[in-house]
């Protein structure tokens, strides 16, 4: 426990001090700056007004750029620590193996999750000092979602770093894994089930499996509940499911997803060559 | 101490090592040697567990891949280039050192004798420091705690004369209750460091001889030297290897490591034409 700590910590001082992290933080910061700046809190969409509207765009804002973010960031400095040579001499002093990469997972989930975090908590910091309502159930089920957006895109970040042995490999591989899911979201779907090629029970399995569509529903059941905005595939998933079922698994599937995709990863990494 | 057994390690088709059989015991210290490709890093990342292969290697009986924190934990290593690590000097120092049970302050007080303070650079993210404070910082580590085995790829190569001066005499310390391998492109470079050769080339072991060298890790030889004119490159050159002049810049005197001698002769070849004399003496003879 003491040697996973130790490196959870390395990692966090390591990411602390990188450029990606300076940028990451400055967008999610900026971000929620700028909505504020353009008053989202005073406009009203689909009767929602006040923090709840400026919590809605920032999640999607959130989705849109997290996924690959996580991914990218995460493949570069793990895929460039090997190659540089930082696992040549780290992995020659006496840490477990899991410890090791559990670790460094730890440090990278607290890293990526708290800028995220931070913006929205300043966003409720700053409504509160405003009077503006806050709707909390809103916010805990928010941040749950960014936890387990961040949980599964480091996860699968994680596994990519494990099999890519260059960074130039492991990028590409990030970015096309973030391309094919932005692929298969609704829109697509939707596309696909017009032309009739697909049978709808697989489009909306593929919905199902897709963690940016699973995201992009349950933040949107929260302020529109019939669906209205969505395509058919989330309208058919959010029938079935119930919106508090959906919202469950919103939460338990990308997560076991990021922890499976987490544990393969660490699977080949322990067998594998290790700088 | 180390043993291995037909150990051979591919990489796609390229059959990097090549059935090696090693017995090292305690106490010997090893030049590993061979040029690019050779098979050197390779065979000492297969020693710490690094890479996985064919045939078998242990270190006092266990397995570094299987048993790494147990085999690892008496083990120093100094790897040929720096790792670019961001973290300050002070958290590196305290995390190699609770990994390895070992006391920082002993990792500070190494780090003093070969001429870094690291009080000074604590705070300072371990990637700006310089090729020379880098590599004595990582000798710090690896000699800061209680370690039977170190392995040492070109670790002198960044140091000033004065500190390689005292690395021999860190070593020297060392000799009796550790192992150790120096890995180097050129055997002139360790010659004098070691009492065992290992040569490597395309994968195999082509030598292994022993060396026969009554300089001890911490003789000292005196040296004089007369220039025949003053002149500012050598001047500037024996300056770094702690030499002094008399008045005229003429007479330089100083001392050179035992190990160090062949070096420090190699560099007076490049002012042949200056020197009219040379006296270099075994310290205590």
């Amino acid at each position: 426990m003491k040697q996973l700590w130790l490196t959870a910590r390395l990692d966090i001082v390591e990411s602390l001090r990188a450029r990606w992290f300076m940028i990451y933080t400055a967008v999610f910061g900026g971000i929620v700056a700028l909505l504020f700046l353009f008053g989202l809190t005073e406009s009203r969409v689909l009767g929602f007004i006040g923090l709840s509207r400026l919590l809605v765009t920032y999640i999607q804002l959130t989705m849109a750029i997290l996924p690959i973010f996580v991914l990218i960031t995460t493949v570069r400095s793990v895929a460039g620590d090997r190659e540089a040579g930082v696992f040549e001499y780290l992995l020659s002093l006496p840490v477990s193996l899991g410890a090791w990469f559990w670790g460094k997972i730890l440090g990278r989930y607290l890293v990526v999750f708290a800028p995220v975090f931070l913006a929205m908590l300043a966003a409720v910091l700053i409504a509160l000092v405003k009077e503006i309502e806050v709707p909390w159930g809103m916010f805990g089920y928010y941040t749950a979602l960014l936890a387990t957006m961040a949980a599964c895109f480091l996860g699968i970040g994680m596994l990519i770093s494990a099999v890519a042995r260059t960074t130039d490999m492991a990028q590409g591989a990030a970015f096309m894994t973030w391309l094919v899911l932005l692929l298969f979201l609704d829109l697509i779907l939707l596309g696909v089930m017009i032309q009739g090629r697909v049978a709808p029970e697989v489009a909306v399995a593929i919905a199902l499996a897709n963690p940016l569509q699973v995201f992009r529903t349950a933040a949107l059941a929260l302020f529109d509940p019939q669906l209205i905005v969505l395509g058919p595939a989330a309208y058919v998933i959010l029938d079935a499911f119930g919106v508090l079922g959906y919202k469950i698994f919103a939460l338990a599937y990308p997560t076991a997803l990021g922890l499976l995709a987490a544990a393969l990863g660490y699977f080949i990494f322990r067998r594998g060559d290790l700088p | 101490m180390i043993h291995c057994k037909n150990l051979s390690k591919s990489f796609r088709r390229a059959r990097v090592l090549d059935g090696i059989d090693l017995d090292i015991p305690l106490g010997e210290r090893i030049a590993l040697i061979g040029s690019n490709g050779a098979g050197k890093t390779t065979l000492i990342r297969c020693l710490l567990g690094e890479y996985t292969h064919e045939g078998t290697v242990t270190i006092d009986g266990r397995s570094p891949r299987k048993e790494r924190t147990a085999v690892l934990g008496s083990i120093g290593f100094v790897p040929q280039l720096p790792p670019p690590l961001k973290m300050p000097v002070g958290q590196l120092i305290e995390f190699s050192a609770s990994l390895s049970g070992a006391d920082p302050q002993q990792i500070d007080a190494i780090a003093a004798r070969l001429g870094l303070d690291v009080t000074d650079i604590r705070s300072r993210p371990f990637i700006r420091l310089s090729g020379g404070m880098k590599q004595k910082l990582l000798i710090a580590i690896a000699l800061g705690r209680d370690a039977k085995l170190l392995i040492m790829d070109e670790p002198a190569a960044n140091l000033d004369p004065e500190a390689r001066k005292i690395f021999f005499d860190l070593l020297a310390e060392r000799q009796q209750s550790a192992t150790m391998i120096i890995s180097s492109h050129r055997i002139d470079e360790v010659a004098a460091l070691v009492n065992r050769v290992i040569e490597m080339d395309l994968g195999k072991v082509v030598l292994d001889d022993k060396v026969a060298d009554d300089v001890s890790l911490s003789g000292r030889y005196t040296c004089r030297l007369v220039s025949r004119r003053v002149d500012a490159a050598l001047a500037k050159t024996l300056a770094t290897w702690n030499f002094t002049a008399d008045a005229d810049g003429l007479v330089w005197t100083g001392e050179v490591a035992g190990p160090d001698r062949l070096r420090f002769m190699g560099m007076l070849s490049r002012y042949i034409a200056l020197i009219g004399d040379l006296a270099l003496h075994e310290a205590g003879q």
